[in-house]
């Protein structure tokens, strides 16, 4: 099969929604997620914590 | 610089430099007959001076105690150094060509000082010399800070920040004689683009290796920016500086893309450049130092994961917007409107974040200059982001561009956005690094603030006005269907605007001559820190009142 320039803009058109999406989806899932609202609490917190050694 | 450096660390130093020293002398020998022999013998004379100041301190007493109890800040101190001259050298340099747009003899007859050849050092000594180093030195702070966890390594931190300034001399030294690969922000040529890929590489592995130590269990957000920054910085500038040398003695090399393949790769690099350069590493900084300035937490961390997500998704795709109405296929051109348009969304969550974030708070950005730096950057992202989504529609790009609107888009976002996120940041960072209770002056912090204010506003409206003149100018026809004005008329009524813009600059650069002053002053005599205060934000919580201008 010959890929030229239709093939990869048809590749592209119909693949390259897909995966965009299925990544938003993702991303979406992993910050709703119940389980990790007290993570995400606990990291917005932490930087104010004191600081000055490891 | 080598005080935390043992002996067998002070030694790789000097391999290292003998290293850099003979590939220097390569150059040299081999570009006799070119200018890439001046940049030879630059490299050797520079690593002679490395080397010099190595053996001097070689025998300084060794650190003593356990390392890995502290934190590593001598890295973030030098590169705050390196930030500031170069923030004077970039911005002294966008004066300059802005007066030789209007009065050209400032030009005096001189090749190395024609515009063509000033204005790259002007956008690589602030982009890459200013922003750069600031990127380099706070995510070395932030990343220690968040991880809770030194820096995994004592001679690759100096290797990155060396190593990178080398590359910036390089870039710059080469304008004024004439190398260049006439790529947008992508100006070095081979030899410094290889030697940036290692510096780079190793600056990946560096903070790969931090955050592997990390006491956290979560990566708190700003370090996804900066990584973000890291890896996509990496692999735009491979791509886009795929070259063939003419010869290994010869500066010039061809880029191995043709035609429009290369117009795309290259706006596809320059537009992520100002995604993930100019925006991703600064919005670390906008995470993790407005929050601890105003000592509250950012409003909402899931948001600034969407917001994360969406740019590093979405701008990927926005670089055809720079090709509207040329060879690019349209299809391309459409995608690039597009996802520029649905950009909107997470940069307004980010600077939405932001100002959400002082909500009850808004009397700490009355009282503390360094805050309002942070706060008037993140309104200047909203309104950029806003007027880039704008400008991307093909209908309206086909009045702004070419167009000092552009220009003046650029500089929102530059000096409005990046430069004021940059010195709220360093004037938070400043004192604790160097353990001082504040800045040496406040009135200077508050006086850089209006400076900064009012340079970027006059410069704005100038290119704004100046702008849509000239693309009007450009579009107005006769009844007879001939062009109205000549490219000169267009130049004539540019004229005031080109003094504005250069009075908004030279404003700018005092106000960064102003910040270079106060923190090297803080540096030496600044009030000394409460020991136990060392590293807390000067507006603490239990400050029920926080002293005007502080």
């Amino acid at each position: 099969m010959d890929i030229d320039h239709g093939t990869l803009v048809a590749f592209s058109k119909s693949w390259g929604l897909f995966y965009l999406i299925a990544m938003a989806i993702a991303v979406c899932i992993y910050t709703f997620w119940p389980r990790n609202r007290k993570k995400f609490t606990d990291a917005k917190n932490s930087i104010l914590r004191k600081d000055d050694r490891p | 610089m080598v005080a935390q450096l043992t002996k067998p660390e002070r030694q790789e130093c000097i391999v290292i430099v003998l290293a850099v020293l003979a590939l220097g002398a390569i150059l040299a020998i081999a570009g006799i007959r070119d200018p890439l022999g001046v940049h030879g013998l630059l490299i050797v004379a520079l690593c002679l001076g490395a080397l010099l100041y190595l053996l001097n301190r070689y025998n300084d007493p060794e650190p003593t105690g356990d390392r890995s109890t502290v934190y590593y800040d001598d890295p973030t101190r030098v590169g705050i150094a390196f930030t500031m001259v170069w923030a004077i050298f970039g911005m002294f340099m966008g004066v300059w060509v802005a007066a030789q747009l209007a009065w050209p003899e400032l030009e005096f007859g001189q090749a190395w000082s024609g515009f063509g050849r000033l204005r790259p050092s002007h956008t690589t000594g602030v982009i890459f010399g200013f922003g750069g180093n600031a990127l380099i030195a706070t995510s070395f702070h932030v990343v220690q800070r968040t991880s809770r966890a030194r820096l995994a390594g004592n001679v690759s931190p100096w290797f990155v920040l060396f190593g990178y300034n080398l590359f910036c001399i390089l870039a710059v030294t080469g304008y004024f004689m004439g190398i260049t690969q006439s790529k947008e922000y992508a100006e070095p040529e081979w030899y410094a683009d290889i030697w940036l890929v290692v510096v780079w590489v190793t600056y990946l592995i560096l903070y790969l290796r931090t955050l592997a130590r990390r006491k956290e269990p979560h990566i708190y957000v700003s370090n996804w920016y900066y990584l973000a920054f890291i890896v996509v910085v990496a692999m735009l500038h491979i791509v886009n500086n795929i070259a063939v040398p003419v010869s290994l003695g010869s500066a010039k090399s061809y880029i191995v893309w043709a035609g429009v393949q290369d117009a795309m790769i290259q706006w596809w690099y320059g537009h992520n450049a100002v995604a993930f350069f100019l925006t991703a590493g600064f919005l670390a900084m906008l995470y993790y130092y407005l929050p601890k300035r105003a000592n509250r937490p950012i409003f909402s961390y899931r948001l600034s994961i969407l917001g994360f997500w969406g740019i590093t998704f979405f701008y990927m795709w926005a670089g055809s917007h720079h090709l509207h109405y040329t060879a690019l296929p349209h299809w391309v051109q459409t995608l690039g409107v597009t996802f520029s348009v649905m950009l909107l969304v997470p940069s307004w969550a980010s600077a939405g974040n932001a100002l959400m974030t002082l909500r009850g708070a808004w009397h700490k950005v009355r009282d503390d200059a360094t805050l309002r730096f942070m706060v008037v950057a993140a309104i200047f992202y909203g309104l950029t982001t806003f007027e880039g989504s704008f400008m991307a529609i093909r209908p309206v790009n086909a009045l702004s561009h070419y167009t000092d609107w552009t220009v003046g888009h650029v500089h929102a976002g530059a000096l409005g956005w990046v430069a004021l996120i940059t010195f709220g940041s360093l004037y938070t960072v400043v004192p604790s690094l160097w353990k001082r209770s504040g800045m040496y002056s406040n009135k200077l912090v508050e006086v850089h603030f209006w400076l900064s204010l009012a340079g970027t506003l006059i410069y704005v409206f100038a290119m704004w006005n100046s702008g849509i003149v000239q693309g009007l100018m450009w579009r107005t026809y006769t009844e007879g269907n001939t062009l109205a004005y000549s490219f000169v008329d267009t130049l004539v009524a540019m004229y005031p605007y080109y003094i504005a813009r250069t009075l908004g600059g030279l404003l700018f650069l005092i106000g960064a001559i102003v910040a270079t002053y106060n923190i090297y002053m803080t540096a030496k005599r600044g009030p000394v820190a409460d020991e136990d205060r060392a590293d807390t934000p000067i507006l603490v919580a239990s400050d029920p009142q926080p002293t005007p201008a502080e």
